[in-house]
């Protein structure tokens, strides 16, 4: 706690608008603890965006991949069967299950990957008892030191979007 | 903050709740004690699904002669079910990602038990199949893995293998949607639980989660992710199961226009169930300032215009028929609605084409009471579209000398019953025990009219 200042909120806007003004003076945000996801909120906080786009393409290429070279392994060259004279690699009629598993892939794939950026630990538990963001509040934590200004200016600026701070 | 309110626009939320109300309100359903009509339908679903055990008990103890199959309808009542249960599921999975993606704020309110409805109504399907097999402990014959036999390996080339891998998929991706949505409110139950139980439980479905904004950041991107895989996801599902009669050479089920004929009545006889279901749930739960009246008018809209593809599918159809020159195509038509089973085929179209029609009018959409009805005669005529398929399609074949009929027998019919009482048992005890409403979704569009409204 003595590392950090934390200021409560009652709605979102007065949050946002805090949030850009207290990083504007340069201080450094540490996080901000809301009871939904709040629209736009990542660009007050200078967020960048998540990467899990990319890792989603990686496991979904992934998926068809596997399932592409599977099915023609497995229907062509382990145990070919003639299937109403079909060739032994009848592609077109191995897309729908390619298809299927390339979801399943980049699905699974993406949710794990979600859950390992934290090691299976969404986030740290609270700063403080009364630190509860599921319900009413908003709260944003500000790390203290480098920053060039006072921390009373940051205390300030909670103060001016109606916010008050979090005592120890 | 100020206050700008746009009053063309509806709440989406009725009763001007603030973010603690929607916690308490949602949250205060699964501490209630339920009430006496919960009790009501858990006992009727119960005894229902009890009935379906003891049917489907004797019918794998028997084997599948039990049923009213013979060798020229082989699919009937049991695959009926199937693709009836899996186009149920079909509207979850709309609301919960389609919408999503076209920033449709009003499915806050109703996706959660959507999606709740999507996942029990694919179990209800899976079912079928697998007590079709007849021997349904070698079920996983099904999946291609390393064995003893050769290894000789699944026909990669069969529709039926297709639907192996659809209807997995399908259930794994939209499991794993449900939980990804509901890890926010399991931390809301959680953080309010009293009971030293419930917390723990909720506390380690929620994984830890406290609302800090870096993971909602990710969090948002991840579901947006899930959307985006599960709206092609939902399309392709009942195009392959579609493609279980499409692929074959049988007149009345070889036809290209399947795939969205198909996906468009699953919407719509989803629709229909969401739209039974959630009147059901607002009213016993008291729960008419969340699931508002613009929502059920939102859904018939959606009604009317699946209705409409579904109207033009079996009017392209007739017209194939003619067009096309092949006699057994236009026989296959015309005795679809002329011959033995020209009542099922008259209560499909009654009920298919005749009920959305009357959602044209406002007054009609806004009366709870006749939506509700309305929506049941849906179910009911869509339940008739796969019989009328499958039955009419199958029975008189290319040789009068192997013309037959189908009359189900009474282990199908309480197969049938039986799976409606496993959907409505999970959904019951879904909505005792899961916040049915996603909180956190719709503490969003709370300010929806002020500046929260994009």
């Amino acid at each position: 706690m003595e590392k950090y200042l934390v200021g409560e909120f009652d709605n979102e806007y007065d949050l946002k608008d805090a949030v850009s003004a207290i990083r504007n003076d340069g201080f450094i945000i540490e996080d901000a603890y809301t009871p939904y996801g709040v629209h736009g909120l990542d660009n007050a906080m200078g967020l960048k965006p998540s990467r899990l786009a990319k890792v989603c393409f990686g496991f979904a290429t992934l998926g068809l991949t596997v399932a592409l070279w599977l099915q023609y392994l497995l229907s062509a060259v382990d145990w070919p069967i003639n299937i109403g004279g079909r060739p032994w690699n009848s592609v077109p009629a191995f897309m729908p299950i390619a298809f299927e598993v390339t979801i399943l892939f980049a699905g699974l794939g993406t949710v794990f990957s979600f859950f390992l950026w934290r090691k299976f630990k969404i986030a740290k538990r609270n700063y403080h008892p009364s630190f509860i963001a599921t319900d009413n509040k908003f709260f944003v934590v500000i790390y203290k030191g480098e920053q060039r200004k006072p921390m009373s200016s940051a205390i300030e600026i909670i103060h001016q979007f109606h916010g008050k701070k979090v005592e120890a | 903050m100020d206050n700008v309110v746009n009053s063309i626009r509806d709440p989406q939320i009725f009763g001007n709740k603030s973010l603690t109300d929607v916690t308490e309100d949602v949250c205060n359903v699964m501490d209630r004690k339920p009430k006496k009509l919960w009790w009501i339908g858990i006992i009727l679903s119960l005894s229902a699904l009890l009935l379906g055990i003891v049917a489907v008990s004797y019918q794998i103890a028997t084997g599948i002669g039990v049923w009213g199959l013979n060798k020229t309808v082989g699919w009937a009542f049991d695959i009926t079910n199937f693709v009836f249960w899996v186009g149920i599921g079909h509207a979850g999975t709309l609301i919960s990602a389609i919408l999503f993606l076209f920033r449709q704020k009003w499915r806050t309110s109703i996706n959660r038990s959507a999606e709740a409805m999507t996942i029990f109504a694919v179990i209800c399907a899976g079912i079928f199949p697998i007590i079709h097999m007849g021997r349904p402990w070698f079920g996983f014959w099904a999946l291609p893995y390393p064995n003893f036999r050769g290894p000789l390996w699944v026909n990669f080339r069969s529709p039926l293998a297709w639907d192996v891998f659809a209807i997995s998929t399908y259930l794994i991706i939209s499991a794993t949607f449900w939980y990804i949505g509901m890890i926010p409110d399991f931390a809301t139950v959680r953080d309010r639980a009293k009971n030293k139980m419930k917390k723990f439980i909720f506390g380690i479905l929620s994984v830890g989660w406290n609302g800090s904004f870096k993971v909602w950041h990710r969090y948002e991107a991840l579901y947006g992710i899930l959307a985006g895989l599960a709206t092609p996801l939902v399309v392709s599902v009942h195009t392959v199961v579609s493609f279980d009669f499409a692929t074959s050479a049988i007149p009345g089920w070889h036809t290209t226009t399947f795939p969205p004929y198909f996906v468009a009545g699953a919407v719509f006889s989803g629709f229909a169930m969401v739209l039974s279901l959630m009147i059901i749930a607002r009213k016993t739960l008291g729960l008419e300032e969340y699931i508002t009246i613009n929502h059920i008018e939102n859904m018939t809209k959606v009604i009317i215009v699946t209705g409409g593809i579904v109207t033009l599918s079996y009017a392209t159809e007739f017209f194939i028929a003619w067009y096309s020159g092949n006699g057994y195509e236009q026989f296959v038509f015309l005795n679809r609605a002329l011959g033995p089973f020209s009542w099922a085929y008259w209560i499909m179209v009654g009920c298919n084409l005749i009920t959305p029609q009357f959602f044209w009018f406002r007054k009609i959409r806004r009366n709870v009471l006749l939506v509700f009805i309305l929506t049941i005669f849906v179910n009911i005529g869509m339940w008739f579209e796969r019989f009328v398929i499958i039955v009419t399609s199958l029975h008189r074949d290319f040789l009068p000398s192997a013309w037959s009929t189908y009359s189900p027998t009474l282990v199908e019919i309480s197969t049938l019953i039986g799976s409606f009482g496993l959907f409505f048992t999970l959904f019951l005890l879904f909505i005792k025990f899961f916040p049915m409403i996603a909180i956190g979704e719709v503490k969003s569009v709370l300010n929806y009219r002020g500046r929260g409204g994009k």
